[in-house]
């Protein structure tokens, strides 16, 4: 097929930015998104051309790395899958295909389409942690887990920290993200010593690191890859006011 | 020829690592603070080693080439890890899993290195657990297990099919908190351009940051390597796209001695190779094969659905070939058996190049919703990535290129033969011999990170704490970093007329047609004058666009290709030299009546350690023997 794909291109994070148009032929629908960017790349490159800087790395959908925003809509229009394992096989031909970066406060753009997400990291370093040095641990059979509970915590868990749910909403809010680690914590006895301290600490820094604040749109969980669920969020706000009345 | 020392402590198999953690020397709290180390690579084994590193009290910094060190392609690690907890009580123990990690590996790893992982795989798993790390678990409540290829027993701990991605997330967490700690710092889109040796000793890197495109010097007292496997080489690969051996060849041109690289895992079980655009191979964790049956049609060139085709025409010719172990043999056994049906014609899909794996008795036997538990997951990647559904039809797999066994030479201390340059992870070669069991490489990132690297660095360090910061002034600075920018700009000035990435591929077609699931003499001899004038071409044609000091993700892919092209050249050197089969290295001239591997004690138990002598000078070969002293050596089958 051929397509048309009007690409942002911005030299740095200094620069204004803008649209620019490229025409694609012989476009494969066994391709994968990025594989067709990366054939435009080609095509780029040996014209003398600019090439797109996009990022991507495991290309299986894991490492959260990769993220556009493609025809309005986080990792384009199919259900439950990251840019990367996004199929050219959901467009047709002659489509006019508009990609542009992540676009939030927190995430600043540094090049064309790759954004800086050092604010997730931040996130993390608040409270996103159980705090046991190496070779405290107890024996792993001490505390029995409900099989049911582990499973909830792993649901949580798998989140990749790729940033659609920022991306999204209409808030710029990393409430899906800082929930699903606070629930998962939360639903683990590990977990609860630090639970208080956890969720207030990961609320202000969301706060301080310029994300917004969450009213329960619900576009984070319909847009996650990973499907993570929004009941994450009512978990953290359970937990967070506990955290206050306690 | 140098006498490699593997520095492996006195004393029985059980006794020698606390034996050596006994004697090894300290550093006191107050001087772990007045010592910097460099960490490169933060997936399962280099932020575990941050992380306690930081813990112990020294000052650590850092280096990862992705936006976070989240990204790592431990993160893709699937299956489980192995710990000899024996919860099912079926016999399992150190030293059933050091033996069956010996035997996998066909009796080329290092028998005091390999026992010590096993020894430390049950702290790993406390750790995790304690860190959060959902494993599955049983209605009781307690960690459920599972088997993996190559063993008999239930040892494999796992979270679904993303037990990399919890346990590379738990180790990231404790980095991060160290970090906020400020303990640890963190130099994300950093790639390594060189490896700094003053005085014999690793002082430092230079590295390029990848956003602003400037040269960075920066010191320490002992550097760390874990910057994981170089499977890229074949161009396809189940890696990230953007994993390399560049680290490992840094440290490779200034003296670290390189260990059986030819030993490179084709893992059996990934998504075939659909077409001419693909970026990457998707990998199908191991597990599958505990519940799915590998087959193929018993006619050529057939042409029914798999669904249709009856029980008797069928040949699960894993189960026919190798009955005591079945489709759980180990993945060397596995990848040759597959690629050897296709090769005669028997294979299915379009391009023949792939075989069922089937889950039709599994769901029948156990119900769907059991092996949804198990599988879920990998069932749904499954489909995204083929639009086929395995609840209903089989899957169809291929071999593809997944791990390396050979990397940096290490010793007991895992330091490499550069003083105070350590190399920990897929990295290093200690551990899995010619062929890795399923489950043992996040055993061993953790096992390296958390619990041996800790002990063996202070050990080196007790020695360096009056020496003061490292300068970045010092001439091998200079030195290094001028080299680094006169090889960017060579690449940027070339100016040719093919992308990097077509230079690559071409690349990866050369090492998986000579060098890949089967070698022999005259192709190898091929593939080693064909990668050498690719080499040329490359540094004639190729077209690298835009400028040093700016994001540039063309020069960073050169950068890697350029040493992709070495690489290539030492693993076919390495292949060639290696006149046995044993493991994932199979020569077609040595193998017996049946088609299993020959491999010769009696010339080639030793590891091969490759001395860099020079650009275009053939690496000089050295020889740690290995010996064996609590296994009995055998013939390894799985029949």
């Amino acid at each position: 097929m051929n397509i048309t794909l009007n690409i942002w291109r911005q030299i740095d994070s200094q620069d204004k930015g803008k649209f620019v148009e490229y025409k694609l032929d012989n476009v494969s629908s066994e391709m994968t998104f990025l594989e067709m960017l990366d054939s435009l790349n080609d095509k780029l490159i040996r014209e003398g051309k600019d090439p797109i800087a996009y990022d991507s790395d495991c290309r299986e959908g894991i490492c959260g790395m990769c993220g556009l925003y493609i025809n309005g809509r986080p990792n384009g229009p199919q259900k439950g899958v990251t840019t990367c394992q996004l199929s050219m096989s959901v467009f047709k031909d002659g489509e006019k295909i508009i990609v542009e970066p992540w676009r939030s406060k927190a995430f600043p753009v540094i090049k064309d389409l790759i954004v800086d997400r050092t604010a997730f990291d931040k996130l993390i370093q608040a409270g996103g942690f159980i705090s046991v040095n190496t070779g405290a641990a107890p024996e792993a059979n001490a505390i029995p887990i409900k099989k049911e509970k582990a499973e909830r915590a792993f649901d949580a868990g798998i989140c990749i920290g790729c940033g659609t749910c920022v991306a999204t909403c209409k808030n710029a809010s990393a409430m899906l993200f800082v929930s699903a680690k606070v629930s998962q914590f939360a639903l683990l006895p590990q977990g609860q010593v630090e639970a208080k301290e956890r969720v207030q600490k990961m609320i202000k820094a969301m706060d301080e690191l310029g994300f917004g604040n969450c009213t329960n749109t619900g576009a984070c969980e319909a847009e996650c890859p990973k499907e993570i669920s929004l009941s994450n969020i009512a978990h953290l706000n359970r937990e967070f006011y506990k955290a206050k009345v306690k | 020829m140098v006498t490699l020392n593997s520095k492996i402590p006195e004393g029985p198999l059980a006794d020698k690592w606390n034996n050596h953690k006994a004697s090894v020397r300290l550093v006191s709290p107050a001087n772990k603070k007045k010592l910097d180390i460099i960490v490169v690579g933060a997936g399962a084994a280099g932020a575990s080693a941050a992380a306690s590193l930081a813990e112990l009290g020294y000052n650590v910094k850092v280096f990862v080439y992705q936006d976070s060190s989240r990204r790592a392609h431990s993160i893709a690690s699937q299956g489980g890890i192995n710990a000899t907890k024996n919860y099912k009580n079926d016999a399992d123990s150190d030293y059933r899993l050091f033996y069956d990690m010996i035997k996998g590996g066909d009796f080329r790893a290092r028998e005091a290195n390999v026992y010590r992982l096993a020894e430390v795989s049950n702290n790993t798993i406390d750790q995790f657990v304690a860190q959060g790390v959902p494993f599955a678990r049983e209605y009781s409540g307690y960690l459920a297990n599972r088997s993996f290829g190559g063993v008999q027993v239930s040892r494999t701990f796992y979270a679904q099919g993303q037990t990399g991605q919890q346990c590379t997330l738990a180790a990231y967490q404790a980095l991060m908190r160290q970090i906020k700690a400020g303990k640890a710092q963190m130099f994300s889109r950093r790639f390594l351009l060189d490896l700094i040796v003053i005085n014999g000793k690793a002082r430092g890197i230079i590295v390029r940051n990848l956003v602003s495109g400037e040269i960075e010097r920066h010191s320490a007292h002992a550097v760390v390597f874990a910057t994981g496997g170089f499977g890229t080489v074949y161009y396809l690969s189940t890696l990230a796209i953007n994993s390399n051996g560049s680290a490992s060849m840094a440290a490779y041109r200034k003296g670290a001695f390189m260990a059986n690289p030819s030993m490179a895992q084709i893992h059996p079980t990934c998504i075939p190779v659909l077409n001419d655009y693909q970026s990457k191979l998707t990998l199908m964790s191991e597990s599958l094969r505990n519940d799915g049956r590998v087959w193929v049609p018993k006619e050529k060139n057939e042409k029914r659905h798999p669904n249709d085709i009856p029980e008797e025409e069928r040949d699960y010719y894993l189960e026919r070939r190798y009955p005591a172990f079945g489709n759980l043999v180990p993945r060397d056994v596995a990848s040759r058996a597959a690629k050897e049906r296709c090769d005669a014609g028997y294979g299915v899909g379009d391009t023949g190049l792939s075989v069922y794996l089937d889950f039709r008795d599994a769901i029948r036997n156990q119900g769907k919703d059991v092996i949804a538990d198990k599988y879920g997951n990998l069932f749904d990647l499954y489909t995204k990535v083929t639009g086929i559904n395995p609840y209903i039809e089989p899957m169809r797999i291929y071999p593809a290129s997944h791990y390396t066994m050979g990397g940096l030479w290490v010793d007991y201390n895992l330091m490499t033969s550069i003083p105070g340059l350590y190399a920990i992870g897929e990295a290093n070669f200690s551990d899995h011999g010619a062929n890795r069991l399923g489950a043992s490489s996040l055993l061993q990132c953790a096992g390296d990170g958390y619990f041996i690297l800790p002990v063996t660095i202070g050990n080196y360090l007790a020695d360096d704490i009056r020496t003061p910061r490292i300068s970045t002034d010092e001439p091998e600075f200079e030195k290094a970093e001028k080299e680094a920018k006169e090889k960017l700009n060579r690449l940027l000035s070339i100016n040719g007329h093919q992308t990097v990435t077509s230079f690559h591929k071409r690349l990866g077609h050369i090492m998986w047609q000579y060098s890949g699931m089967r070698r022999n003499e005259k192709g190898l001899q091929k593939a080693l004058q064909l990668v050498d004038e690719l080499k040329e071409e490359f540094w004639k044609d190729v077209k690298v666009p835009g400028e040093m000091n700016e994001l540039n993700q063309e020069l960073e892919k050169a950068f890697r290709v350029a040493d992709f092209f070495d690489l290539a050249h030492l693993i076919i050197t390495d292949a060639l030299h290696r006149k046995e089969s044993c493991g994932a290295h199979f020569r077609e001239e040595y193998q017996t009546e049946d088609g299993e591997p020959l491999r010769n004690d009696k010339d080639f138990m030793y590891v091969a350690a490759w001395e860099y002598t020079g650009e275009n000078s053939p690496p000089k070969l050295n020889k740690e023997e290995l010996s064996f002293k609590y296994v009995k050596v055998t013939k390894r089958s799985y029949k």
